[in-house]
């Protein structure tokens, strides 16, 4: 055997010990994955029924639904996205045309990318200082809130990456036109960039209606069928949350299915996204 | 491109009855003949209000920062002042006496993000580099999508599934079987003593582990793919074999990258609340064995806001937050600093 032969024999042989610990990594990665979903799966749908939609929030043995925690969550959520898109959109478009190379675009790109993967209880901390606090009692409105400054880092981001898509011919064709910047931005750069901002926006409302952390000390939470944004309301994080972690069996097996629309909610989000965004952009 | 960069467009420059460099300056009443001398396009003049419009948005992103920076500065001001230094050296937590220090949900914080990284990066690595390197092109779209979804599911259903599944077969398996065989050893049996309640800094760390994993992965990926395909056809070239390959250009040339990964995972890990109060078990103490219950920053804050009672408490628990700030923010921007180093913008 040449000696040349025993090296290649020894490279393939470390070759093949790493690359089978990657695909076991892979493989034990997606595996346990797959366990925890399937879980969810399994005990969520052993709970769903009608009743989850059509009831209230039960006390401790008696049967019930998850009616005004949904409602509290999508209020919150459309109030929350109503407040984040607009400024998002704007300042995303900032860092995307006007902002391009400036200090300030600069500065506030680096930190918006930061507040991306800033813990949210910092957010809910924030609120709490900012709202309840003066205020004296929790409220939807400061739920709304902090959902809002959760959801608009997101905004922020992929709006500038949608806009900084097009390209900049576009841009001079319509200049060359006599457009004022301005209406080259609304009526060709957002108009093309629709879809890019529409799954900003959606993955918002994904990365939003997972949020428990922030909600605990801004929207608290409450048993009661309420819609008062000025009030304590329900959400379904925070009751997933609080049935999970009580004794009781049928608390338990509600905050099952709660997390089952949960996921499925925010995986449909993303998908949906994903799928605007492959056909929107080329 | 030049002509409409913004960069040559300084609107803010002018004053707000002039109108975009790009559209010629009114020519005034020498202008061509039978023409009015009006050639300010309609809406120029809205030009100066959009650019404040969008430059306050942005603005306001800055000034979310600063609030969050100055609210929980001023909020935990009282425990400061009254605790001093002592609060980040002191392992009291005495709500009945007002004494209150910092030290055990810190240590607990740590120690679960290390648990959680030890775990997690290995693995979200090796997830990586085989969907980049060994995966079947058939399945690797798949894949990649399943990886990146799973990042996205709210940290909440992996503390459920912490709580209900997996603490109770560590506490009937794992734990049991690691007692008997790491136990006896010295120094590092001493980790892993005591009851195996199932719930404990152990358990909460594989957890986390898990849920950095996806997230790493996602990122790693995302880095991995801003490899230039010439580097990798010119290591295959010259008879590189896949691990080689990646050890000695794909994982140097994605370094910074793939730090930056890990940080952005060491970040999520730090701050991560929900995973981590459904099993950490709440107990403010440091003990030395892993298995035993503790806290975290985070997991103190979800529990014990909404009823703490008086300002010191309140200011204490802020003053928690405050503390968690600081150390996720020195690790985003790290990571940040890195990713942006090999050109990564990644988008989660």
């Amino acid at each position: 055997m040449k000696p040349d032969d025993r090296l290649l024999a020894r490279r393939k042989a470390v070759n093949g010990l790493m690359m089978s610990l990657c695909v076991a990594a892979a493989v034990i990665a997606v595996g346990a994955l797959a366990l925890i979903l399937a879980k969810l799966v399994v005990a969520g749908t052993v709970a769903l029924s009608p009743a989850i939609f059509t009831l209230m929030t039960p006390p401790p043995g008696s049967s019930g639904g998850l009616l005004n925690p949904i409602l509290g969550s999508l209020l919150m959520t459309l109030v929350a996205i109503a407040f984040a898109a607009p400024v998002g959109v704007l300042a995303g478009t900032y860092l995307a045309e006007y902002g391009r190379g400036t200090t300030l675009g600069n500065g506030v790109r680096f930190l918006n990318d930061t507040l991306l993967s800033a813990p949210s209880i910092i957010i809910g901390l924030f609120i709490y200082g900012v709202m309840v606090l003066p205020q004296g009692h929790f409220s939807g409105w400061a739920g709304a809130f902090a959902l809002a400054l959760i959801a608009l880092p997101v905004i922020v981001r992929t709006t500038e990456d949608m806009v900084g898509l097009i390209p900049d011919s576009l841009r001079e064709a319509a200049v060359a036109l006599g457009c004022p910047y301005w209406r080259v931005i609304v009526s060709i750069g957002w108009r093309s960039a629709r879809p890019g901002i529409l799954t900003g926006i959606l993955l918002a409302v994904a990365r939003v209606s997972g949020e428990t952390a922030p909600l605990l000390f801004t929207s608290l939470n409450n048993q009661f069928m309420s819609t008062n944004m000025n009030a304590p309301i329900a959400s379904l994080p925070v009751v997933i949350f609080q049935f999970a972690m009580s004794p009781y069996q049928d608390w338990q097996s509600l905050a099952w299915a709660g997390a089952l629309l949960i996921t499925a909610c925010v995986l449909v989000l993303n998908i949906t996204a994903r799928v605007i965004t492959s056909r929107g952009v080329q | 491109m030049e002509a409409v960069n913004p960069k040559t467009i300084p609107p803010e420059a002018n004053g707000p009855d002039t109108v975009v460099m790009t559209v010629p300056a009114p020519s005034g009443p020498s202008g061509p003949s039978g023409w009015s001398g009006e050639l300010v396009p309609k809406g120029a003049a809205f030009e100066p209000a959009f650019v404040w419009l969008t430059r306050s948005a942005a603005i306001l992103v800055l000034l979310v920062l600063a609030g969050i920076c100055a609210v929980l500065l001023i909020a935990s001001l009282p425990a400061l002042k009254k605790f001093g230094p002592y609060f980040l050296t002191s392992s009291a937590w005495n709500p009945v006496t007002e004494n209150f220090g910092a030290l055990a949900p810190v240590y607990g914080t740590l120690v679960t993000s290390a648990i959680a990284m030890l775990i997690g990066v290995p693995l979200a690595l090796g997830a990586a580099l085989f969907l980049t390197e060994l995966c079947p092109h058939r399945l690797r779209a798949t894949l990649a999508t399943a990886i990146d979804l799973l990042a996205a599911v709210p940290s909440i259903i992996y503390g459920m599934w912490g709580l209900f599944v997996f603490a109770p077969f560590m506490s009937t398996y794992v734990q049991p079987a690691i007692t008997e065989y790491v136990g006896p050893i010295p120094v590092v049996g001493a980790l892993f003593t005591g009851a195996p309640y199932g719930i404990g800094m152990l358990t909460a760390g594989l957890i986390l582990g898990l849920m950095v994993l996806p997230f790493v992965a996602a990122v790693s990926r995302q880095v991995f793919a801003t490899m230039p395909p010439v580097l990798r056809e010119a290591a295959y070239g010259v008879g590189a074999t896949p691990w080689e390959y990646c050890r000695r250009v794909l994982i140097p040339y994605a370094r910074s990258g793939v730090t930056g990964a890990v940080m952005l995972g060491l970040g999520r890990a730090l701050g991560e609340t929900m995973a981590v109060t459904f099993i950490i078990g709440n107990a403010h103490r440091i003990s030395v064995s892993l298995f035993m219950p503790g806290t975290t920053i985070s997991a103190t804050l979800a529990n014990e806001f909404t009823e703490a009672v008086g300002d010191v408490y309140l200011s204490s628990l802020l003053a928690l937050g405050l503390i968690l700030f600081c150390i996720t923010f020195a690790v985003l921007f790290a990571a940040r600093f890195m990713l942006s180093r090999i050109g990564a913008r990644v988008a989660v």
